[in-house]
């Protein structure tokens, strides 16, 4: 009855170790850091090599602008943003963000599929390279 | 009095905790998120395992499972397997239907006062408030794994799409999260409000409610209002589970606080109420067979009494008891 007993709690204890050290042994890492690629022939074509914003604000702030771009597009029909110091931008993923950022899979991807996120603006838009085939 | 104390130290603690957080992330101090992640896991897993090889040494001389139906008996009497187990699996499912659904918790009963004469009558609440809570704690504790594992689990992907499939606002809001401080507000309320609980409330339970809404508060103000750089915190995550940490770069105050709050939260477990998480395996009265009559159980540590037979009691009093005419069972 002793023998059985702790049979059992080691059992347990040893699963309960197993499942707390999981990322100490899953994967261990295999991918680095991702590095963005802005390398698309229409940055490389841009004199001034800048976003709607800054990079700092795009990076934190480009899921709600892309919300929000579809909302008052759509919705409210209202097409041309104002960035902050005047440049004027058609509120469209396909028609202004697709534009310079066509690689998908080295731009989007590559954080997305880092942290886990998934945006759903592809459910609807096409992805660009599927243009080009 | 004493317990609104109570209810105002777990608040004054937590309030110290961020504000040392806050400094901590101030003061360049990120270093020492390179140690403290060890620190507390380290904390959590031995005190973890101290603590139930402790209770598995404790001696439980008796059968003793809380019997909550028919026993097994006679072949034409009903017998309630789950609620009285008389083998293994009827145990195991006892458990089962313990750690997945409060199976116990469910029968929570309420007693009132209707006209001078007690009523009783069931209380769910607790249950299903306890039960969202708890469920919704281990979504928000399986979906934080994409920050661990690389590439990302595709069942964690997964749970997360699943979780905050209503897709309201971007980034989406977790119903895990909803849950979760529903949960908690009704736990704290119960204690805060009802003055039975109230009165039986201590600093620890108050600062356990309180600590992990801190977490829950910290984590969703990161996702909806103080956005961080997502990539920097599972670079850093990472390179915890690499044994190779890196100190947050410029990491947000609320970041430090969210990670503090969690530090604090795992290596306080085991030494806290919440290590019911381990306890509720170890429960004798639920995890019990109730074979009391079909098996012989003794004491294994009984102490030997030493005791004096009628028989040798006669072999040493034999020739006094025949003088004194007193009959002898052997001549």
């Amino acid at each position: 009855m002793k023998q059985h007993k702790w049979g059992l709690i080691l059992l347990g204890l040893a699963i309960f170790a197993i499942a707390v050290t999981f990322p100490f042994w899953y994967g261990k890492g295999k991918t680095a850091p991702p590095v963005l690629s802005l390398e698309t022939p229409e940055i490389a074509g841009l004199a001034d090599k800048k976003c709607v914003e800054d990079a700092v604000f795009m990076r934190a702030n480009h899921m709600k602008m892309l919300q929000a771009w579809r909302d008052e597009a759509v919705r409210e029909g209202k097409r041309v943003y104002t960035a902050n110091d005047g440049r004027t931008f058609e509120k469209s993923l396909t028609g202004s963000c697709l534009q310079c950022h066509s690689n998908k899979e080295h731009f989007c991807d590559r954080c997305h599929h880092y942290v886990g996120a998934a945006p759903s603006c592809f459910d609807c838009h096409i992805v660009p390279a599927e243009v080009k085939k | 009095m004493k317990q609104s104390v109570n209810i105002l130290l777990s608040f004054i603690a937590i309030l110290a905790i961020a504000l040392a957080a806050a400094a901590a992330g101030r003061a360049d101090a990120p270093g020492w998120f390179r140690i403290l992640p060890y620190a507390a896991f380290g904390l959590f897993l031995a005190g973890f395992v101290y603590r139930v090889i402790r209770w598995a040494k404790a001696p439980v001389p008796f059968r003793i499972p809380a019997t909550c139906g028919q026993g097994k008996s006679l072949p034409w009497i009903k017998s309630n397997p789950l609620d009285n187990p008389a083998g293994p699996l009827g145990a195991i499912g006892r458990m089962a239907a313990e750690i997945f659904l409060f199976r116990s918790l469910f029968r929570n009963s309420q007693t009132e006062i209707v006209d001078g004469r007690p009523v009783y009558g069931s209380a769910k609440w607790l249950w299903f408030f306890g039960l969202m809570f708890h469920g919704s704690l281990l979504v928000v504790v399986l979906r934080h794994l994409r920050f661990f594992t690389e590439p990302v689990l595709p069942a964690v992907t997964g749970l997360s799409a699943l979780d905050g499939f209503l897709e309201i606002g971007v980034p989406a809001l977790y119903l895990s999260d909803a849950t979760l401080l529903a949960g908690l507000a009704f736990l704290f309320l119960r204690r805060a409000v009802l003055p039975q609980v109230r009165y039986i409330s201590l600093f620890a339970d108050y600062f356990a409610l309180l600590l992990i809404a801190a977490v829950a508060a910290t984590g969703l103000l990161m996702r909806h209002f103080f956005p961080v750089d997502l990539n920097a915190v599972k670079t850093m995550a990472m390179g915890w589970a690499t044994f190779a940490p890196v100190a947050p770069k410029d990491g947000s105050v609320i970041l430090y606080m969210h990670l503090c709050f969690v530090f604090i939260l795992i290596a306080w477990l085991p030494f806290s109420k919440l290590m019911h998480l381990g306890g509720i395996f170890m429960s004798p009265t639920r995890n019990m067979i109730n074979n009391n009559r079909s098996l012989r159980h003794i004491n294994p540590w009984n102490t030997p009494v030493k005791v004096h037979t009628y028989k040798e009691y006669e072999d040493e009093f034999r020739d006094k008891m025949k003088a004194a005419g007193l009959p002898v069972e052997k001549e």
